[in-house]
């Protein structure tokens, strides 16, 4: 909670970074650079934006304002888009190409959090996270979002949204059915790996 | 300049009997450790892992990687196989297959986890041979592990076994080889080559602890019960569209992960398995679909997966590669069985129109 208040804080500080928006892009994606970067490269425990899905991306934005998806930063701020605001800011962020990034904390932990994405657990009719994510968690098409170099803790707080049910359960629900069998040391060990991998690369890793 | 005198530490009596103890202590420890943890597996492996020769291709570490199996998956014991499945808790079935880390660190090791890479990914360690957009795990979970999708363990106590469909004794290595050609949509891998003898080994590694001579209680699909109705095209097309075309695509064709890698199959077309390979059967099908789908949330009524694998198997599909140059001979002679080919849907004959058979590259 405290890093919303510094974030706030940040653009009360940055009015400027807050009102501007980049060139080409809509004016309502100047409510998102100061905190998701100007190529929506994401910034801190900020997720990056570049070259997620159109249609997930406007999933959110509506979650957002309907209150389904909890954030208290968001909220207001996906309340004060029209929907044709909110499609265009979506589109917008969508055609932005993440550029090719060095994994942040060099490579990906070796432990039960890969286990999990490579693998998954069956035992439990758990599938690996990379089944639908993507080899190296890079994403598939519109709907399943790339993970690789999204923050640890932002990642580590979604999964908690859908056990809480603080966020919507996805497409099919399928996330939230999976987030149920997670518990705190499955959430830590993924958001970690998936962290350390390199959010896009020159070529789609194979991981 | 003048150097500064070093002094020798002195190494009194005391002194050396404590160190010597710790150390005895250190050993005494260190071996009990690898008692415990039943042997120092773990980093061989990892380090088998950082010295494979393809290492390029990162996803031969990534199978081979699992250093802390769960307790549940390395707890099987001849004990527990026959303690029954009733008895047995979801999360230890009776039939676990041994842990990654327990393959060993030696050719044949290698041999196995090879096995598990062409497994996993054949249009890339088995390209040769591939003809389509699949792989062996988009029908058999966790690269063949899973009990409830046709398990390898449970497969290969099962060969050799006499076949209907080739009207023969086929051992597993001609097993392996029909996956290819009709599955794969591809070419038989010849029986001594690499690709056979891996996927051989990972199979017979798989399967140990495996009873012989009777069939396992856990085996292929599990039995889908028989529809309340008789499948229908119709209804299949509606439970497709809303539970399968998020990831297959609105047209089956399936979609592509970032950069071109494999991410969710193709059901028909000509990237799909072929009119000769088993999950063209409307049964085969609705069991799969009825025990594994959606990925992570199967959760689809009998009808339902019924209706949709007859949906999805009225699409054509590469040519059956026992064609005779007749649909109509082909399916009376190939085709006694719960299929669509030969069978005229939406006004068009299946199999007049396929694509081709055995597209390797």
């Amino acid at each position: 909670m405290a890093r919303w208040f510094v974030v706030l804080g940040l653009c009360l500080l940055f009015p400027s970074a807050f009102a501007q928006s980049p060139d080409g892009a809509p004016a309502a994606a100047g409510s998102c650079v100061a905190c998701h970067g100007a190529e929506g490269q994401g910034s801190g425990a900020f997720p990056h934006l570049a070259g997620l899905g159109e249609a997930y991306l406007r999933r959110q934005l509506d979650a957002f304002a309907s209150g389904e998806r909890v954030n208290a930063i968001m909220k207001p701020i996906a309340s004060g888009l029209s929907e044709s605001q909110r499609q265009a800011v979506a589109g917008y962020f969508s055609g932005l190409e993440m550029a090719p990034t060095e994994a942040a904390g060099g490579p990906p932990p070796d432990g039960p959090g890969r286990t999990l994405a490579v693998h998954g657990r069956w035992q439990q009719d758990l599938p690996a996270c990379v089944q639908c994510h993507g080899p190296g968690g890079q994403g598939i098409g519109e709907d399943f979002p790339p993970l690789a170099g999204q923050p640890a803790a932002y990642l580590e707080d979604q999964l908690k949204a859908w056990r809480a049910g603080n966020r919507p359960a996805g497409p099919q629900g399928l996330m939230g059915h999976i987030a149920e069998r997670l518990d705190d040391d499955d959430l830590k060990a993924v958001a970690a790996y998936f962290a350390a991998l390199p959010a896009a690369t020159a070529e789609a890793g194979d991981d | 300049m003048t150097k500064p005198a070093i002094k020798k530490p002195a190494m009194n009596r005391p002194v050396l009997m404590v160190m010597a103890g710790c150390a005895l202590l250190a050993i005494a420890a260190w071996l009990l450790a690898m008692v415990l943890t039943g042997g120092p597996e773990d980093y061989a492996e990892r380090y088998a892992g950082q010295s494979a020769p393809d290492d390029s291709a990162s996803a031969a570490g990534a199978m081979s990687s699992s250093p802390r199996p769960s307790a549940s998956a390395s707890s099987a014991s001849p004990s527990s196989s026959e303690s029954g499945q009733a008895a047995a808790p979801a999360s230890a079935p009776a039939t676990a297959a041994p842990p990654r880390s327990a393959i060993p660190d030696n050719e044949f090791g290698e041999l196995v986890r090879q096995g598990e890479r062409i497994f996993a990914d054949p249009g890339q360690f088995a390209s040769d041979w591939v003809g389509n957009d699949l792989s062996c795990q988009n029908c058999h979970f966790d690269a063949g592990r899973y009990d409830k999708t046709a398990s390898l363990r449970s497969a290969w106590p099962m060969y050799p076994a006499y076949r209907s469909k080739n009207q023969h004794v086929n051992d597993f290595a001609e097993r392996l080889q029909g996956c290819f050609t009709y599955s794969m949509n591809g070419k038989a891998p010849p029986r001594d080559g690499e690709v056979i003898q891996a996927l051989q080994a990972y199979s017979f590694w798989l399967a140990k602890g495996m009873p012989t001579g009777e069939a396992p209680d856990v085996r292929g699909y599990p039995d889908v019960g028989d529809p309340p109705e008789p499948p229908s095209f119709a209804r299949g097309e509606t439970v497709f569209q809303e539970h399968c075309a998020l990831c297959h695509g609105d047209d089956g064709q399936g979609q592509k992960a970032a950069g071109g890698a494999p991410g969710f199959p193709p059901l028909w077309g000509p990237r799909s398995y072929n009119w000769g390979a088993g999950m063209h059967r409307v049964n085969t099908a609705a069991a799969f679909i009825k025990a594994a789908m959606p990925l992570g949330k199967p959760d689809v009524t009998d009808q339902q997966a019924w209706d949709v694998a007859l949906f999805i198997n009225s699409h054509e599909r590469p040519q059956d590669p026992r064609f005779t140059g007749s649909v109509q001979d082909t399916a009376e002679r190939f085709h006694q069985h719960q299929g669509q080919y030969g069978k005229t849907v939406n006004g068009q004959v299946l199999g007049e129109h396929s694509p081709p058979s055995g597209t390797v590259p």
